[in-house]
């Protein structure tokens, strides 16, 4: 779809063919207190000139340069110039949701191939065309196991991404089902888990769903066959959410699970302060019927050539309105096509080399900042996330460690106070050794007033 | 196609058969043929109660997805597993490819139900010819 300027003469001819005398009178139905009657306060327009200075002016005030050790739930990984090179070819940058399978062949094959790939990579039988994101995408699976099961409670691990359960509840609130959430352990061998006994404990015959994190926000790898187990028991359907996608390439996918929700920010997407991104929804066939938004299907042509189709669609809500299985009625077909383009790069051997890499540098820097503090549910199976107690305050490490150019863990106080001065740290393919010393020296040197 | 006499009719154009307490349902010539090539038909589960005029499952064809109203209210106690895999049958004979049997909790219910000649005739005013 592309952006056509109206010149004065195109709105005059416009406004004559649908017979209205002004602009003015086009918005009459608008009531007047509603209607602008003055100019939009914006500032003059710039010369070409103008523009490429203010822009690098701005660019220029970026932290450039900084070695960061942020993860939860949007990861720093490397990104082929590749995928920019595909993705800005205006049959792909300029297309709109591929309604007419007959003019957008090549977008949708490049959805099939997105579909197909994920669907290998989580074990899952079926995956969609794409959510908004991770957290969206975790709240939609919750509502479609709510049409799975006809039951309306809803269980959710505190080890869940803060942020995407903020999501769930939101949604939750508006669409009148239950979620209770299910403690995390502190202690023991199990410490980062969910904890088992209590959600054994939480789960009924009118339990829907239990949604579980893995690795969870704390980096743990949780025990999905255990979990599954727990929840099928009573007939409600395991949901997986899974934040990080690169950890399918070490971690087992969880292939008990009823449905998977994926974040697949990591394969090729920029962190862009947050989005776009891409969710992903995957799941068993049986579950086919309620899985909400775009499905791309293969077919074949009146003449048996090979072909694709957005199949499944009536039950979308620009046919089925009110009653349609969610208002999702798109994709992020864009961001979806650079998660293809980076798994095609990659390759299956290239993941998994790709996250044992981020998983020796998470090792190494779990030791080395570990030497100053308190390394949390080490005993667990993690990925490239580990959780770091100091005696110092998040703040105050986070302070010096940017008068050395390097961004630390996330504090968590804010969502587990229980935790005290915890911070979540994160290292992958892209944190260097050398940066990884420098930020364990800068922790081991606390000023004296607060040392231990 | 004839609307068979022996069955009773909803204007949301689901039949019914009842012989004593048991009710057969499907849906309607006319239905199956402005839904098009169904694909899939979404059954309750026998054990499942139902209430007259709620929905108690859907068919889906090519081009949408309807809801199914219940004629009467009971239990169902059967449905035809033979359209999971063959949905199309509803379109070959709609009369015949029943959806679900259901015991009836109120025989009285099926008394505001259409006969033949009177949903023959809601059809034609409703299609205008």
């Amino acid at each position: 779809m592309r952006y056509l300027p109206k010149s004065p003469a195109d709105r005059e001819a416009m406004l004559r063919e649908i017979g209205a005398a002004s602009i003015d009178e086009l918005f009459a139905i608008i009531p007047e207190e509603f209607r602008l009657t003055r100019d939009l306060a914006i500032p003059r327009q710039m010369g070409e000139s103008e523009i490429v200075d203010h822009f690098q002016a701005a660019a220029a005030r970026n932290a450039n340069g900084y070695a960061s050790f942020l993860g939860a739930g949007a990861y720093r990984h490397y990104r082929p110039v590749l995928i920019d090179t595909i993705v800005q070819r205006g049959e792909f940058l300029t297309s709109y949701t591929p309604y007419q399978a007959e003019i957008t062949q090549g977008t949708l094959q490049a959805i099939f191939e997105f579909q197909t790939m994920i669907c290998e990579l989580t074990g899952m039988d079926i995956a969609n065309a794409s959510m908004y994101d991770g957290s969206t995408g975790a709240a939609e699976a919750v509502m479609m196991a709510i049409r799975v099961t006809g039951r309306d409670k809803v269980l959710v691990s505190r080890s869940v991404h803060p942020e995407y359960r903020e999501v769930m509840h939101t949604y939750a609130q508006h669409q009148g089902h239950d979620a209770a959430e299910v403690e995390y352990m502190r202690e023991g061998a199990q410490a980062g888990r969910v904890d088992l006994a209590a959600l054994e404990a939480a789960v009924t015959e009118e339990t829907a769903c239990v949604l579980v994190q893995s690795p969870n926000f704390f980096g743990v790898v949780e025990d999905i066959p255990a979990i599954a187990e727990i929840a099928h028991k009573k007939g409600a359907l395991l949901i997986v959410s899974i934040a990080e996608a690169l950890s399918l390439g070490a971690v087992r996918p969880p292939v008990e699970a009823d449905i998977v929700s994926l974040e697949a920010q990591s394969f090729g997407v920029a962190l862009s302060y947050g989005g776009p991104y891409c969710g992903v929804l995957a799941a068993k066939e049986k579950y086919l019927r309620q899985m909400p938004g775009r499905l791309v299907g293969e077919t074949k042509d009146s003449q048996g050539r090979r072909g694709f189709v957005l199949t499944l669609s009536t039950r979308e809500q620009h046919i089925r309105r009110e009653k349609a299985t969610s208002n999702i009625c798109t994709n992020q077909a864009l961001v979806a096509l650079m998660a293809t383009v980076y798994m095609t790069i990659y390759g299956k051997q290239g993941i998994k080399d790709l996250a044992l890499q981020n998983l020796a540098k998470a090792d190494y820097a779990a030791k080395s900042l570990g030497q100053s503090g308190k390394l949390l549910f080490a005993g667990s199976p993690r990925f490239h996330e580990f959780v770091l107690e100091t005696s110092e305050t998040p703040k105050q490490i986070n302070e010096r460690l940017l008068e050395d150019k390097i961004i630390g863990g996330l504090p968590l106080g804010k969502w587990y106070p229980e935790l005290g001065h915890a911070t979540l740290w994160c290292a992958t393919e892209l944190t260097t050794r050398e940066q990884i010393d420098r930020a364990a020296q800068v922790l081991a040197h606390a000023p004296a007033l607060a040392a231990r | 196609m004839a609307y068979p006499a022996n069955y009773r009719y909803t204007r949301e154009h689901e039949w019914i058969e009842i012989d004593g307490k048991t009710g057969t349902v499907g849906i309607t010539d006319y239905a199956q043929n402005s839904l098009g090539d169904i694909v899939f038909v979404e059954s309750p589960k026998v054990g499942d109660k139902i209430e007259k005029g709620k929905v108690f499952g859907s068919v889906e064809s090519v081009k949408a997805v309807s809801d199914l109203y219940a004629p009467v209210s009971g239990t169902v106690t059967a449905v035809n597993e033979e359209l999971a895999n063959a949905p199309e049958k509803i379109n070959t004979d709609a009369h015949a490819a029943w959806i679900m049997k259901i015991e009836l909790s109120d025989a009285a219910e099926a008394e505001g139900l259409l006969d033949a000649a009177a949903y023959e005739a809601f059809v034609k005013e409703e299609t205008g010819h």
